[in-house]
């Protein structure tokens, strides 16, 4: 899907409020592609992150899963503080990226997938980490002795055993990135059709008084919301029954 | 064909450290739950990595930290049934016995599979679940799955405790067909007596993470050399001992004097099991008078517990077996003379 404009994403709406005629669906729009690129992402250092943990003895083993834990418990203006101290463009990467590829990290729509991604990652992290715990070890010991590869017995054997729980913290991780706000006004901002989420939008709207538009945004967004928790339970449900 | 074993490795809690050589044909790893058997297979196999020793198969060196070799468990050829079967629950009977095949050669895979199905009487459960199958049918496709990576040696663990004991007998005896049948060495690692004494041909008894010499499975019954290969055998009548001359001991719990065999040691512990006491009826050599503390009935057996001379509690007690038809009618408190055939009379050492 190309983006041509933010015009793309109108529909009509026949709304009492003459100033919104339109209905502008870029947030939405935004708000998706954000989320789902940074679930991708998180998907696989979640899964990166759990199995290599996994294996790291117990001193490094505890400090690593705080450190990558952090950011489920910090506010997220402290981790778009951190982001902005990494991206910025008066800092040290963020000039460097600027000088020698032309790219901005700050204030563009996909400086929002890195927010998401610090935020959504330990919740992917944790919920593989806990599958891959209750993966009995025994079925890989016996995979090794049978010949098996490594990749083979992880790919084949691990995920598929782990599935539900993965899928669950993927899901989780996609609603936590759809609904980031705090590190994302401050990495991304809000410039209409370009950076708006409908986090961000919501907010913008409410400032500016304009309530009924700020409720749609609300509405869709506790929608969406509703839709990906249901699968959630639905996922755990299967899983429980799975392992009876 | 053989397998050399010395390895040690600290577990915490103990320290093991087992050593035996096995021949071809089926060797027993005999102990009590915990004693480190499960982790000596696994040592074998190469899943754990021992801390210190040497694992030779057929001539191969699996594993020598002293020349540092450690093969990966994929190249020791070493086929382990775990005790829980660990077959892989997202694949069905069928792909279980292909994911097998995977790490071989083979020119006819289904020919192979179909053969191994057929062969464990496991045909039309191809495509089950392992969730869907039972205990034994479990077990025979996990054992299908190792035979098809042909490995030279065959490590069993505990291949009996996860079923319940209708499945137990008729899988045992599929088990002794098959064993009959594997041309390498075989591992058997079994708390049970039993399996030992109709599986295995020679045996090694590993008590609290060490493991005394191999011997024949006949001589660990007929002449345990350590209280703890004696309690394993599944005798019950202990008393600490002391030597009077080289075949007169003191029973020291019983409170009575024995003669016996020649011994060349000095034992810390003698030993009779139950079913070799043997009611007397006048004082003699050899017998002691006891009383009668408690009779138990079996399904085909009565159990009588007796007090010695020694007194009536712990090791000072005397269990004696007897056929039901052959039990005198006792009654608590009654004297019963018992003798102990001194050819039956069995010295340990301390251990």
């Amino acid at each position: 899907m190309s983006v041509a404009g933010h015009s793309s994403f109108l529909i009509p709406n026949s709304s009492f409020d003459n100033r919104y005629r339109f209905m502008d669906l870029y947030p939405l729009y935004n708000s998706l592609r954000v989320a789902a690129i940074s679930c991708v992402i998180v998907f696989f250092l979640g899964i990166f992150f759990a199995h290599t943990v996994a294996k790291l003895p117990r001193t490094v083993k505890g400090l690593l899963d705080v450190v990558l834990t952090l950011p489920l418990v910090l506010p997220p203006t402290v981790v778009g503080y951190f982001l902005l101290l990494a991206f910025g463009p008066n800092r040290a990467f963020g000039a460097w990226m600027q000088s020698a590829f032309h790219v901005r990290l700050t204030m563009v729509w996909y400086s929002a997938i890195f927010a998401s991604v610090v935020v959504a990652f330990p919740l992917m992290y944790r919920t593989a980490r806990g599958a891959f715990e209750s993966f009995d070890p025994t079925l890989r010991d016996s995979a090794r002795t049978l010949g098996l590869s490594n990749s083979y017995i992880f790919w084949r054997i691990q995920m598929p055993c782990c599935r539900q729980g993965i899928l669950a913290g993927t899901v989780l991780a996609f609603a936590r990135a759809l609904g980031e706000y705090g590190a994302t006004s401050m990495i991304a901002g809000y410039t209409p059709g370009r950076t708006a989420t409908i986090s961000t939008t919501v907010y913008q709207l409410w400032r500016t008084n304009n309530d009924a538009l700020a409720f749609r945004w609300v509405m869709i967004n506790v929608a969406i919301s509703f839709v990906v928790l249901m699968a959630v339970n639905l996922l755990e449900k299967q899983q429980r029954r799975g392992a009876a | 064909m053989s397998l050399i074993v010395r390895i040690e490795k600290d577990l915490g809690s103990f320290h093991l450290r087992v050593r035996f050589e096995s021949e071809n044909g089926v060797h027993g790893l005999l102990g009590a739950s915990g004693c480190g058997k499960s982790m000596t297979l696994r040592c074998i196999a190469g899943v754990v990595t021992p801390d210190r020793g040497h694992i030779e198969l057929n001539g191969r060196v699996l594993f020598d930290s002293e020349t540092g070799v450690d093969l990966p468990p994929q190249q020791r050829r070493v086929g382990l049934l775990f005790q829980n079967y660990a077959l892989f629950p997202n694949m069905t009977v069928e792909q279980n016995l292909r994911a097998a095949l995977r790490g071989q050669k083979s020119a006819d895979e289904a020919g192979e599979i179909a053969d191994m199905l057929r062969r464990f009487e496991l045909t039309g459960l191809e495509r089950h679940r392992p969730s869907q199958l039972s205990g034994g049918q479990q077990q025979r496709v996990a054992l299908a799955r190792i035979l098809l990576t042909k490995p030279e040696i065959l490590l069993l663990d505990e291949p009996l405790s996860a079923l319940d004991s209708y499945l137990r007998w008729q899988t045992e005896l599929e088990l002794a067909e098959l064993l009959d049948s594997f041309p390498g060495p075989t591992l058997l690692v079994t708390h049970s007596r039993e399996e030992v004494h109709h599986l295995c041909r020679t045996v090694t008894v590993l008590d609290r993470g060490s493991g005394e010499v191999s011997m024949p499975v006949k001589k660990l019954f007929s002449a345990p050399k350590t209280r703890s290969a004696c309690l394993l055998t599944g005798c019950k009548n202990f008393s600490r001992a002391e030597r009077i001359s080289p075949n007169r001991i003191r029973a020291v719990d019983w409170g009575a004097e024995l003669s016996c065999a020649d011994a060349d040691f000095d034992p810390a512990y003698v030993a009779i099991r139950a079913h070799h006491l043997e009611p007397a009826d006048a004082d003699g050599e050899n017998v002691i008078a006891c009383r009668v503390l408690r009779v138990v009935d079996d399904a085909f057996s009565a159990i009588v517990m007796a007090s010695t001379p020694g007194g009536d509690a712990g090791a000072s007690r005397l269990r004696l077996e007897l056929p039901k038809e052959d039990c005198p009618p006792l009654k608590i408190g009654d004297t019963i003379r018992l003798r102990l055939p001194p050819d039956r009379i069995m010295l340990l050492k301390e251990g």
